[in-house]
């Protein structure tokens, strides 16, 4: 076996460490375009209104007569489709800049970590949480190239700066070979899709945190309240943030499947029986199961809209049970946590 | 397809008769709220098997789980929660599922098999009512006729992928309808067939197959017979002559640890056991290789490597000077340093029997209080630490008993530390002589063993074909666009030809609206290329009056 490259291991770590610090900044700069948000919206609205004198179409928008005279259908300004619209947002273009070089550097931590070991870098929690975090940088990068989700940005990041954390406080450990049990291809396989079937999870989950939020506004301001949340007007509607998690939750759900059917073949070749219950395998069939019901759901009278959601959302807490507290807490076969 | 079969039932119920009533539970168990409802306590109850532990797991875990807990373990155990998958509870939630699942299936199937040889659905009056609805106004003078442009409408759609059906011709409105996409209900019927398919899969497995587990030390073998097995779990099924008589023999299992990290010192990196295997006794001796990741096939059955350690090997000298027990001793390793805890049971030996527990250590040091602790994995300075003990050792009454495990509690005490004679330590090649002229032992040399899983499941295969039609249905299910695309067409008052059309999706679909944008597209491609004159595509502008 090839010697490990300590030296190589010790720089990684020290990428990782600058990749957290500049996702920090990253997403103090996205709660900043949220908190600065009232002038964004002002701008939008105003081209809104230009545009409608310009089409001479009544505007329904309640100028100047405070929040609570917005109808339910202004309750967002954000497009629909979400793409982009012409308002500077300077905060908010920071946090993506930012976001990129983080992900350049953790790319080159996470790289780097790969080629110390000879091996994929997926082999401890340490690795899990470093290797998932580029992977939801990446995946929420790349899809602001095509639509504006900015107003995801600080949850978004501001996850990636928590699994960062939580590797480099919680589970700090040294470059090393894999133990017997995780030499295989499958690691390869299983858990790299766990990895980003985790991650558009991830991306889902805050946006069924937000369209919660948001159908709560929508409720709030059909009822003529006022508006307690006026930064989530960067936001698009409730049912537009639903519909995008269902599409994202769609696509992770099959690659959960494919991550669950990896994992038995891997089972079975490694124990001898490609389904034992161990608690690992009951942790990954009930979020599974839950997805399966979240999916249903959507096609049950009665159950789209927020119930939705709420399965959505606790599908995810499974899913972060699953990596943290069963990992470090439950012993099982899968004692992989590299914590002694 | 209607989604839900669920309607809204009144609070005064008609009497319904014993018929009535069945059906009435069956449409109530076929819904999709109560397939929801039933996936959700699926997930629910399957968490309890995380929090306790299993009997099919653990048996002796759970044993002592329920003497460590005498007020709440009996009565865990009558609710089943360390046999939780397989309890009545969980398997009445998963077989209600199940049923539900198949009378949900069926209709659905029927439905959709009417649906794939049945004509595209009529064009709706309203085409502009749809969610995605397009016009545009062939230029005058155009060589397009309302009855030709439905025909290359049809030409176009079909090539997209389209089941077309041309209708209204020869009437002033001409229309096609058209459909795509009938493989994603098809996927959803394979996906939730095939969860039947793995379902049956595990239960002809549970059914038919077996397991076993065998601790084989370096040089010995192993023959698979049912008395062979330390240890079986037959499925309900199982028949003793199923067994293939092969053979396997342990040659060499040879281990490698991380010598150059400084973190993971120690670390295991490999292990490797050669076998020689015969497929039958008689038949050709074959060298095979053994690995964690890499099971060995032979008989019909898996071979796993699931575990490793030390045998020392010990002659037992009684009080008359016989060697009462020669041979290697199975250690059981706790740590990452094989610390392994060993028990050596002599009931030949005379006038008294002789019992033996404690530690071996590969490579002993002696920590700061004096007691040895091991340092390292591999056999640097291997020594035995033991307490001896005489007396009945209970072997004889037929009980089975645990082989790694003495009880010595109704024993005498030869040597441990609190004796004069103190506790037993061996060096490799030492011999101790026991006090009151009981006899002797001596650690003649150090050999590895291997614990083997030994799997047969009839149903692996069926499983896996299962998952994978599954796998492929959802995908199908989920990311194939069931749409229908209405086109028709008429004739201005001033003569020029008036294409409109509308879209619909089954469900929510993001790529509605390019897809009626590409049609567009293909038409504007198809009648206005060549008159190469700006179509006037303002929907005001048809004038083909529908309200
Ligand atoms: C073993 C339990 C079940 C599991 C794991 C399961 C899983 C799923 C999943 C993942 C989907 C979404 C993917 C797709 O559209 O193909 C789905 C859809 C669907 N399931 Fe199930 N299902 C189960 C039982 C049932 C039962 C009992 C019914 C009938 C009451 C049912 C009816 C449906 C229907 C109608 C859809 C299509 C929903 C849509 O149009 O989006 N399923 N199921």
């Amino acid at each position: 076996m090839p010697s490990i490259d300590e030296t190589l291991g010790q720089y990684s770590e020290l990428f990782i460490l600058l990749a957290a610090m500049a996702f920090t900044v990253a997403f103090i700069a996205f709660c900043w375009d949220l908190a600065t948000s009232s002038k964004t919206i002002r701008a939008v609205e105003a081209r809104l209104a230009e545009q409608r004198a310009e089409q001479k179409v009544p505007a329904t928008v309640g100028g100047g007569a405070g929040p609570a005279a917005g109808a339910p259908a202004d309750v967002a300004v954000a497009d629909e489709s979400m793409d982009y619209a012409g308002e500077r947002r300077n905060a908010a273009r920071i946090g993506v800049a930012v976001s990129v070089l983080g992900a350049v550097i953790l790319a080159a931590g996470v790289i780097s970590r790969g080629i110390a070991a000879h091996r994929v870098p997926w082999g401890n929690m340490y690795e899990f949480c470093t290797t998932g975090a580029l992977v939801v940088a990446v995946v929420y990068l790349l899809t602001l190239v095509k639509k504006d989700l900015r107003f995801l940005g600080s949850f978004v990041i501001g996850l990636v700066v928590i699994m960062l954390c939580a590797a480099a406080i919680g589970f700090p450990t040294p470059v090393a070979h894999l133990v017997p049990a995780l030499q295989s291809y499958w690691l390869v396989i299983h858990v790299s899709v766990a990895v980003i079937a985790s991650s558009l999870f991830t991306l889902t989950f805050a946006m069924s945190v937000l369209q919660l939020l948001q159908a709560n506004r929508e409720a709030r301001a059909r009822a003529g309240q006022p508006d307690r949340l006026a930064f989530m007007r960067l936001a698009p509607s409730a049912l537009t943030l639903e519909n995008v998690a269902y599409r994202i939750n769609a696509v992770a759900f099959v690659l959960w499947t494919f991550t669950l059917m990896a994992g038995a073949i891997w089972a079975e070749k490694a124990w001898g029986r490609y389904w034992g219950w161990d608690t690992k395998e009951v942790w990954t069939f009930v979020i599974w199961v839950v997805y399966a019901g979240y999916l249903h759901a959507r096609a049950t009278r009665g159950w789209t809209g927020t119930r939705a959601a709420w399965l959505s959302i606790v599908g995810y807490l499974c899913v972060i049970f699953n990596f943290s507290i069963v990992n470090v807490f439950f012993s099982g076969l899968h004692s992989y946590s590299g914590l002694q | 397809m209607s989604k839900t079969t669920d309607k809204k039932y009144d609070v005064e119920l008609p009497k319904l008769g014993f018929l009535g009533t069945v059906r009435f539970i069956w449409s109530q168990l076929t819904s999709m709220r109560t397939a929801l409802f039933l996936l959700l306590l699926l997930a629910v109850a399957a968490v309890p098997g995380s929090l306790f532990p299993q009997r099919p797991a653990n048996p002796a875990v759970v044993t002592q789980y329920i003497a460590d807990h005498p007020q709440t373990g009996p009565w865990l155990d009558r609710f089943q929660l360390f046999d939780v998958y397989s309890s009545v509870w969980f398997s009445a939630i998963y077989l209600l599922l199940f049923v539900s699942l198949i009378g949900c299936v069926i209709p659905r199937a029927i439905k959709h098999w009417q649906a794939m040889r049945a004509q595209p659905p009529r064009t709706p009056r309203r085409l502009s009512r749809l969610p995605e609805y397009a016009a545009m106004a062939l230029p005058a003078g155009s060589s397009v006729t309302r009855q030709s442009a439905i025909e290359d409408a049809a030409r176009m759609l079909k090539r997209r992928g389209y089941r077309v059906h041309v209708r209204d011709t020869g009437t002033e409105r001409p229309s096609v309808g058209a459909e795509r996409g009938l493989f994603k209900e098809v996927g959803n019927l394979v996906f939730h067939v095939s969860l039947i398919g793995v379902l049956v899969s595990v239960a002809v497995g549970g059914l038919f197959g077996y397991r076993g587990q065998k601790i084989i030390v370096e040089g010995e073998s192993f023959v698979n017979t049912l008395v062979s097995y330390d240890n079986f779990t037959p499925g309900s099924n199982f028949h003793e002559d199923r067994l293939a008589p092969y053979s396997l023999q342990l040659d060499k299992f040879e281990v490698e640890f991380d010598r150059e990290s400084k973190t993971h010192y120690g670390q295991p990196l490999d292990f490797t056991a050669t076998m020689t295997t015969r497929d039958a006794p008689g038949a050709e001796a074959k060298k095979q290789v053994l690995k964690v990741n890499e099971p060995l096939a032979i008989g019909g059955t898996n071979v796993y490597l699931v575990g490793n350690g030390y045998a020392p090997v010990v002659t037992v000298r009684d009080g008359d000077g016989n060697v009462a027990y020669q041979g290697p001793v199975v250690a059981v390793p706790n740590d990452g340093a094989y610390t392994s805890t060993m028990a050596i049971k002599v009931p030949d030996a005379k006038p008294e029997q002789l019992g033996f527990v404690g530690f071996f250590l590969p490579t002993a040091v002696e920590g700061e209080d004096g007691v040895a602790v091991g340092s390292d994995p591999d056999p640097f300075n291997p020594r035995l630490y033991l307490n001896s003990y005489k007396g009945d050792l209970g072997l004889d009454n037929g009980d089975p008993k645990n082989v790694y495990v003495l009880d010595t509690s109704g024993l005498t005490v030869l040597n441990d530390r609190k004796q004069e004679a103190g506790g037993i330590e061996l060096a490799a090649y030492e011999t101790a002589k026991l006090p009151e002229g009981l006899g002797s032992i001596t650690f003649d040399g150090l050999r590895r063993y291997v614990a083997l899983d030994i799997d047969h499941d009839p149903g692996q295969g069926g499983a896996l074909v299962f998952s994978t039609l599954a796998l492929l249905g959802l995908g199908a299910s989920l990311f194939i666009g069931r749409r229908r695309v209405w086109v028709r067409t008429g004739t201005h008052e001033d003569g020029r030809t008036m294409v409109e059309w509308g879209l619909l999706a089954r469900g929510e679909d993001p790529r509605l609206a390019a897809e009626s944008a590409a049609l567009r597209k293909l038409f504007e491609k198809e009648w206005l290329a060549a008159e190469n004159r700006p179509a006037d595509n303002d929907r005001d502008a048809v004038g083909v009056n529908e309200s």
